[in-house]
């Protein structure tokens, strides 16, 4: 009885997360443009989604933003975790409120200020203040992620290497970057989700011309969002499941090798 | 220690000036046609972006083409002036709040001999509501809002407001979750001007919107079209540039123009006043009033055009003779545009739909 109630339990949540990617993926099947209507099954959403010029362009408008701006927030975001291991308890502290600061502040309060800044500094809008804005917002994320594992570090072991030779450089890359990896590579990723989501400061900082998808979407809105978004976001969300589905299966994969070498040792 | 905090300070300054050299180079990228270009400000989905082509083929004018979603959210972006547009697409009230705000640039219609060659002349008698000398806009697309019903869902055919409050038709109804639609059908009804500000007459209007507000559905904006081609809903308020794409899923649905009268809104060409370029705005204005191009807009976004000669254009018979599409105005004497009523009637009507929606 309790296993049942259980699997339910299971079966609702599961339900309640994913009915509506569900929907959206049917309906982008859909030969009718209107939801309220099944006009039978068809591709034509998909081949119409590439050749549509504006649509693809934002696309590539926004894995590029993404991963710019995640990738450079992961250099400076890490960066400065290395920067704030070496300070004093108290700084260190401020520091990191500081930064905490951005990522509890509302988007629109975050977007508005950018624009205003934007304006009095006389920048001109378009890629180069949406990647500005996203590289800002990301930093915070990936100090988050990093700094529990500069806490862990251990500097003895850099130190040891700097004594046997090695130039600082080398010391950082050979010694200190493989155990903070994990770190800089969960921070990476969120990074590159928070800026794929955004929508409010993208909609405050752009230039003219310049879309990322969710703008794009949003400006449909008057006439009735495209049948051709619900392909997209059908692609989307399969490549993100493929990618998970990967990310998770490697790692079991590796301990069962090292299980099984360990054992024949 | 020391010397080890050093280095890496000297590390991270350089890191540092290595990536804002990179994003900044970023930031300017410059490109003009050969004849300059022209910074367009228009709803989202409302062109042909083939007739954006066509017009960078013919005049060598390169158009860096922008979207909004609502009026609302276009204002600010252009009083900002984070980027200096020349043209942009507004609705009439909206319009009229641009005009008085002195954001607006005078046309001169020389310049633009199409304009007054396709438009109809009675677009423009319909645009002095919001612009009384007609110095400042040019009719794009326009329509009226009025009721759609499904003709197996009622008894009798629809054709006034005064039907929405029959108890009939409980949690049949769908009305327009925005405030001046739904305060329109409320002022129509009682017989008012739909621009009132008399406390008076909206406080009847508020008190017919709360009386009505057991019989609806749903107070809902684009999901009208779903819902009645779905036959959820038998009767619904609705935009007449969606009456005719919800007719061609549905064929039971029949949209009217109420007997009370109603809203005609019309989205206009405005040039901004600090418009970097003018003459190429005026081109580009010039070029979407061509017949042609106005016939192939139309065809895109089935929205009715005010441009008389495309509708010349149109092969399919029922569509250019469609009374939905092209209602004769002169027909009706009770039909207005809204107008731009300041920022404390904005709140008061806004203060008002919050009672209703409360209640």
């Amino acid at each position: 009885m309790k296993s049942i109630l259980k699997k339910i339990y299971i079966a609702l949540i599961i339900l309640f997360l994913y009915a509506p990617i569900g929907t959206l993926i049917i309906l982008s099947f859909n030969e009718s443009k209107t939801r309220a209507k099944w006009g039978g099954f068809t591709f034509k959403w998909y081949i119409s989604l590439f050749q549509n010029e504006e649509i693809l362009r934002a696309l590539f408008n926004t894995l590029l933003i993404a991963f710019a701006s995640s990738l450079t927030a992961t250099v400076i975001g890490t960066v400065a975790c290395i920067a704030m291991m070496a300070m004093k308890r108290r700084t260190k502290s401020i520091l990191m409120g500081i930064t905490n600061i951005p990522m509890l502040n509302a988007d629109i309060v975050t977007g508005i200020s950018l624009m205003l800044l934007y304006i009095s500094l006389g920048i001109r809008f378009g890629m180069g203040t949406i990647l500005l804005s996203h590289i800002t917002f990301n930093i915070p994320y990936v100090i988050l992620s990093v700094m529990p594992r500069v806490r862990q570090l251990n500097i003895s072991t850099y130190e040891a290497a700097l004594d046997l030779g090695a130039s600082h450089i080398t010391a950082f890359f050979k010694v200190m970057f493989p155990d903070l990896l994990p770190g800089i590579l969960s921070g990476f990723l969120m990074a590159f989700t928070m800026s794929l989501d955004d929508f409010i400061i993208t909609h405050f900082t752009k230039g003219v011309g310049v879309d990322t998808l969710s703008t794009k979407i949003y400006t449909e809105i008057k006439k009735g969002i495209k049948p051709e978004m619900y392909a997209l976001s059908a692609l989307i969300f399969i490549t993100v499941l493929t990618l998970l589905v990967l990310i998770n299966l490697s790692p079991t994969d590796k301990n069962k090798t090292d299980k099984s070498r360990a054992k024949a040792e | 220690m020391k010397k080890y905090r050093i280095h890496h300070t000297k590390q991270i300054i350089i890191t540092l000036a290595l990536l804002s050299a990179v994003t900044f180079c970023g930031c300017s990228s410059t490109d003009k046609g050969i004849n300059g270009q022209v910074i367009v400000y228009n709803w989202g989905e409302y062109i042909d972006p083939e007739t954006i082509r066509m017009f960078e083929e013919e005049t060598g004018i390169k158009v860096i083409y922008d979207e909004f979603e609502t009026n609302e959210s276009m204002y600010p972006k252009v009083e900002s002036g984070a980027v200096a547009y020349d043209i942009a697409c507004p609705s009439d009230y909206m319009i009229s709040r641009m005009i008085q705000n002195g954001m607006l640039s005078e046309l001169d219609y020389s310049k633009m001999p199409n304009v007054k060659k396709n438009i109809g002349a009675q677009y423009f008698d319909q645009s002095k509501g919001f612009d009384p000398d007609n110095k400042y806009s040019i009719p794009y697309c326009w329509g009226t809002v009025g009721i759609l019903y499904n003709k197996t869902m009622v008894d009798e055919p629809i054709t006034r407001w005064e039907q929405l409050w029959d108890e009939k038709y409980a949690d049949n109804i769908l009305m327009q979750d925005s405030v001046r639609d739904a305060f329109m059908v409320a002022e129509k009804l009682n017989g008012f001007s739909m621009n009132t500000l008399d406390p008076d007459e909206l406080a009847i209007a508020k008190n017919s919107l709360i009386e009505q507000k057991p019989l609806i559905q749903a107070y809902v904006v684009d999901q009208v079209r779903d819902k009645m081609i779905g036959g959820e809903a038998a009767i619904g308020v609705i935009y007449s540039g969606e009456a005719i794409y919800t007719q061609r899923e549905n064929s039971n649905l029949v949209y009217v123009i109420p007997e009370e009268g109603t809203n005609v809104w019309i989205d206009s060409w405005v040039i901004l006043k600090n418009a970097p370029n003018k003459e190429n705005a005026e081109k580009f204005i010039d070029f979407m009033c061509r017949e042609d191009i106005a016939l192939l807009n139309f065809e895109y976004i089935t929205y009715s055009t005010p441009n008389e000669a495309a509708r010349e254009l149109i092969e399919e018979e029922d569509i250019k003779n469609s009374e939905i599409a092209f209602p004769d105005l002169s027909q009706y004497d009770n039909l207005e545009t809204y107008v731009y009523l300041g920022e404390e009637g904005d709140s008061l009507y806004n203060e008002l739909w919050k009672e209703v929606k409360a209640y």
